[in-house]
């Protein structure tokens, strides 16, 4: 992808300082403030304070997910990525195939194929009762975790394929010319390289994944949607918990963008 | 007069794409301090003949030495053949300084990591070290208050600076440029061309591919005249330039002019 095309499809631009105050901006900041007044005078917010602890902790829960399943599926889809680059054909032709199959099919679809076929399956091998990892297999956040983990790593296989070959040959060459192994070229050259040519694209991928979370809550994984759902059951109010949901969401998103806009201008690419 | 010894040592070359047979059996022998151009048109060969020293490209028949240690190969079962030690390239290739027509710097390091890169993860110096060494070498090209830029940040012509100190920084026994101002614009060819002339005054061995027949002439002890994947004439370059005795260097001499 060119810088151009970078800059085009970035999320937010930041804006600096001084240039943020213009008259269009004044606007739209005193509409805000007029709608968030509306929101506080006419609509009921006293459940807040009873729920904040459970929020605070659905909060954790999602922010968890995200990051977990984000950092697994990364580290999987670096060999996923790879070996559709260089590998020999049966590990390309696997690869693929597992890219294809996940991207293939609902999210939705996977996280219940897992928690109610695999999840009810275990059940039935004494071997698997007697194990260690009964007491997590009996819970349902690991089929939550392995569900977005698999997820994450066939979308990001397909990136980091990409990636990886739109490292130039040259750079690639020059630091075999220099008598690298093969090792210290990927660890040194081309991984730090694909990753940073990926990192505008795991962005946006990172915040479908954050918005794909809720999910969990249809496997009984209590995150924040879940917690709000507790919140329209008890209270029969319909709006206002999903309004501090969208809130929510949209707050996480934005320390995403702003994480990872961070990371982007460590190393400054020259743009248009 | 005691024969200075021999830095590289090239015997029957050939290189084969396919059913295109680039080099047809190439030798050349570089001893310490000469400086070899090489020259000849496009198609001729020359680059693949530089990157097979290196192993950069392998050849398909013939050998490579290196200081007297000869790079050894074995059978690839498609009629080729490939190093029989990968470890031993890797060696040997730290001990070649190699230049490439587009710079080929790591854009996701400034100037300075570039050139640190190779003596610290390759030859496992120490980055103070690295570091001293470095800025030496930017001092000497002229960039060392590029040293935290970023390549892209760069001009060609400091670009191609740049990756000659990358080269130097290893220290190599042998400098290998392959077309280093090809990729240049005009106006930025001279600075590079500066550069590489005063390595050949201090008697650095160099192996050059370039299509600066001007340059060439002045600075190298020895031209190869490259044709069709063979050495077609060879010598001293005011005899390669002034009595050319083959009639395609004849008519190569003077398309160029």
């Amino acid at each position: 992808m060119s810088d151009e095309t970078v800059s085009a499809t970035a999320i937010t631009e930041l804006p600096s300082r001084e240039g943020f105050f213009k008259p269009h901006r004044i606007v739209l900041i005193v509409i805000a403030l007029l709608v968030v007044f509306c929101a506080v005078w006419f609509m009921r917010w006293d459940w807040v304070p009873r729920y904040a602890g459970r929020l605070a902790y659905g909060v954790g829960v999602t922010l968890l997910m995200l990051v977990s399943t984000s950092v697994l599926g990364f580290l999987l889809a670096l060999p996923i990525g790879l070996v559709q680059v260089t590998g020999p054909w049966p590990l390309r032709m696997l690869a693929r195939g597992f890219c294809t199959t996940i991207r293939g099919t609902p999210l939705l679809l996977q996280l219940w194929l897992l928690y109610y076929g695999l999840g009810s399956l275990f059940p039935q091998f004494p071997e698997i009762r007697n194990s260690f990892l009964w007491p997590y297999l009996r819970e349902a956040w690991p089929y939550g975790v392995a569900a977005l983990t698999i997820s994450f790593a066939a979308y990001e296989g397909e990136v980091m394929r990409g990636a990886f070959a739109g490292v130039p040959r040259g750079e690639l060459e020059a630091a075999r010319a220099f008598g690298m192994s093969r090792l210290t070229v990927f660890r040194r050259i081309w991984l730090p390289r694909a990753v940073h040519r990926a990192l505008p694209t795991l962005n946006g991928e990172m915040v479908l994944q954050l918005k794909a979370t809720p999910l969990v809550a249809t496997i009984t994984v209590i995150d924040v949607y879940a917690i709000i759902s507790k919140v329209r059951q008890e209270t029969y109010i319909t709006y206002e918990p999903l309004l501090l949901l969208a809130l929510i969401y949209l707050c996480l998103t934005a320390v995403l963008v702003v994480a990872f806009r961070w990371f982007e201008n460590r190393i400054p690419t020259r743009g248009a | 007069m005691t024969e200075r010894a021999e830095a590289i040592a090239v015997r029957g070359l050939r290189k084969r794409f396919g059913p295109l047979e680039v080099l047809k059996g190439v030798s050349l022998t570089a001893r310490e301090g000469d400086v070899i151009a090489i020259i000849g048109g496009s198609g001729s060969g020359k680059s693949t003949f530089l990157r097979c020293i290196n192993m950069l490209e392998l050849p398909s028949a013939g050998s490579v030495a290196i200081h007297g240690e000869t790079i050894s190969m074995k059978p690839d079962g498609h009629g080729g053949q490939t190093p029989a030690d990968r470890r031993q390239v890797q060696r040997i290739r730290s001990r070649l300084g190699m230049v490439f027509q587009s710079f080929n710097l790591w854009q996701h390091m400034t100037i300075l990591q570039n050139v640190i890169e190779a003596p610290v993860h390759v030859l496992g110096l120490s980055k103070g070290e690295a570091v001293e060494r470095a800025e030496g070498l930017l001092r000497r090209v002229g960039l060392f208050e590029k040293r935290d830029a970023y390549p892209a940040f760069l001009s060609g012509g400091q670009q191609q600076r740049a990756a000659i100190a990358r080269a130097l920084a290893i220290q190599p026994h042998v400098m290998l440029f392959d077309e280093p101002t090809s990729a240049l614009d005009p106006e930025l060819v001279g600075e590079v061309l500066g550069v590489i002339g005063d390595l050949a005054q201090e008697k650095r061995t160099m192996i050059l591919v370039t299509h600066e027949m001007k340059f060439a002439r002045n600075v190298a002890s020895h031209v190869v005249f490259l044709a069709d994947g063979m050495v077609e004439e060879e010598g001293p370059p005011d005899a390669i330039f002034d009595a050319p005795r083959s009639e395609r260097l004849r008519k190569f001499i003077s398309s160029i002019h």
